[in-house]
């Protein structure tokens, strides 16, 4: 039985299509609930009720959604280039999703343990701008068209920084694969070794940055919708707009799921004398998407100009400059050597 | 299955530039020219060059496509007319290919390989270190002053990119984000307390 699994190429097929949706269906469905949850932070912010007619307290409402985009009809502009219309939402919600065949959750628990997996995922999100891109180009109208230009620059712009922090992290830690970089962050003093002390400023610019990257209030722009009515979404309807939205939330959670790998010691326990397991991975990314979920409430939309200002001319250098630091500290172990973990 | 990948990436990287050439929209030249990048990122997945695979894909996919379709997206070539114009020119464009392939055709048919350099080219890194230590070694130990003009070539060519094409426009209105910033509420706005049923 387990020659079968690991020799066969059928049972191999078999074995990685289960370890699949044993991701997927899990993510998927929590997805539903955390946008239930960012609707209901985001009502209780404002002091409203938020969703509360389907289900208990609501909780179902994203499933009703759900239900309601798919069976409506899909419509495509006339003057639309068909196959690139309706690709676009495809590639934004399958680039947000495999990006997590390399995220471990636990000890192991990883779908795919390759040694340039922080680089995976960083190419995986640099490929997401294309759904983006195809969708408001194939529209063929204006405010997609601006949308889609917008959002090109956007996240152009803030990979760069987002590069350059993950390049920190990395001179660190002396691997890039997340299970090395988690198990850099582990010690007798359980939290006081994750990277967040260590890196703090960058785990605020890269907490700004995953906002700008995955197009989250303050930095909405490619939909803005007192300007360019819903930016490249306009002329989308039913499965196709469910697409771009899963799409859009998955990769929200991803960031959530770095900003713990990366800074907050993934499936660490916080306290030595509590076993570390997947338990705080969850929590951990809860807290983060609470952050998101918050921000998205409480501040205002950027202007243009003040997004690329941020992004070329504060984040670029002052990320640069803290890669200079980080390799100097690194290299001659400054400060009793804690931005240097590499594996003895 | 090492095989059916190879042939699955060979003959998207093959169809993606054959599409790129006989496209007639230009935006599906460049979609078809990424699928072509995508693809030969999964070869150099399979050759066990995971390390160049990422960078094709970040540096190539993710950064130069984008700008290329931005460009490609907002400029308004008629292609048509375009067409005829090369029309003009097919002659001589059949002749340099039919020299370029004769050329490659007596290369290949002279090439001989040393029986040893096949075992250097299956293993062309010491087994114990990995293949992205192994490049940072040879980058930054072996060749570092190589490396060091090459990136400084770079910087000088995007140096003289951005003073070819600055200009100090004067008919712009620019935007002082820190005087923004810095400025007082007080003076900025009257707050003004209106009584009911009376306005202002």
């Amino acid at each position: 039985m387990v020659e079968f699994f690991t020799q066969t190429g059928l049972g191999i097929g078999l074995l990685i299509t289960g370890q699949v949706l044993l991701i997927m269906l899990p993510l998927l469905l929590c997805l539903a609930f955390l946008m239930y949850a960012d609707r209901k932070i985001w009502a209780a912010v404002q002091m409203r009720r938020g969703p509360n007619v389907v289900g208990v307290f609501g909780l179902l409402q994203s499933f009703a959604d759900l239900l309601k985009y798919v069976v409506k009809e899909v419509v495509i502009p006339a003057g639309a280039d068909r196959a690139v219309f309706l690709l676009a939402p495809m590639i934004s919600l399958v680039m947000a999703l495999i990006a997590w065949a390399v995220i471990p959750f636990n000890e192991g628990w990883v779908l795919s343990d390759i040694n340039v997996a922080i680089l995976y995922v960083f190419a995986i999100s640099s490929l997401e701008v294309y759904g983006v891109i195809m969708g408001g180009w194939a529209s063929n109208s204006k405010y997609p068209f601006l949308g889609s230009l917008r959002s090109a620059a956007q996240m152009i712009s803030y990979e760069v920084s987002i590069g350059l922090i993950i390049i920190g992290v990395i001179i660190s830690t002396g691997s890039m694969n997340f299970t090395g970089i988690v198990h850099a962050q582990s010690g007798d003093w359980g939290i006081l070794h994750w990277y967040f002390l260590p890196h703090f400023p960058m785990l605020i610019l890269f907490f700004i940055s995953a906002l700008a990257e995955t197009n989250r209030p303050p930095f909405d722009l490619p939909e803005a919708e007192s300007e360019l009515v819903a930016g490249y979404q306009v002329e989308y309807s039913s499965t196709p707009f469910l697409l771009f939205m899963i799409g859009e939330l998955v990769a929200v959670v991803l960031m959530c799921a770095l900003v713990s790998l990366l800074f907050f010691g993934g499936w660490l326990s916080p306290v030595p004398f509590l076993p570390d397991g997947f338990f705080w991975m969850f929590i951990k990314m809860l807290f983060v998407f609470f952050c998101f979920s918050m921000v998205k409430a409480i501040t205002p939309r950027y202007r243009y100009d003040q997004l690329m200002r941020l992004g070329w001319k504060v984040f670029l250098p002052f990320s640069l400059f803290w890669v200079v630091f980080v390799a100097f500290a690194a290299k001659f172990e400054w400060f009793w050597g804690i931005y240097a973990r590499w594996p003895m | 299955m090492m095989v059916f990948a190879f042939y699955l990436f060979a003959i998207s990287v093959i169809a993606g530039g054959l599409f790129t050439v006989i496209s007639r929209n230009p935006v599906h030249s460049v979609l078809w020219l990424i699928l072509s990048f995508l693809s030969s990122a999964g070869l150099f997945v399979l050759l066990g060059a995971e390390f160049v695979a990422m960078l094709l894909i970040i540096v190539y996919v993710g950064a130069v496509a984008v700008l290329f379709l931005f460009v490609v997206m907002m400029l308004d070539v008629d292609f048509a007319e375009l067409k005829a114009e090369m029309a003009k020119y097919m002659p001589l464009a059949l002749l340099i290919g039919l020299v370029i392939l004769m050329q490659f055709v007596m290369a290949f048919g002279a090439w001989e390989t040393n029986a040893a350099a096949e075992g250097l080219r299956t293993q062309a890194i010491s087994g114990d270190v990995q293949n992205t230590a192994a490049l940072g070694l040879v980058l930054y130990d072996d060749y570092f002053l190589l490396f060091q003009l090459a990136g400084l070539i770079l910087l000088v060519a995007m140096i003289g990119a951005i003073v070819l094409t600055l200009r100090h426009r004067v008919d712009l209105k620019r935007q002082n984000v820190v005087a923004q910033m810095m400025r007082d509420p007080a003076k900025a706005m009257d707050l003004i307390d209106v009584k009911p049923g009376q306005g202002l």
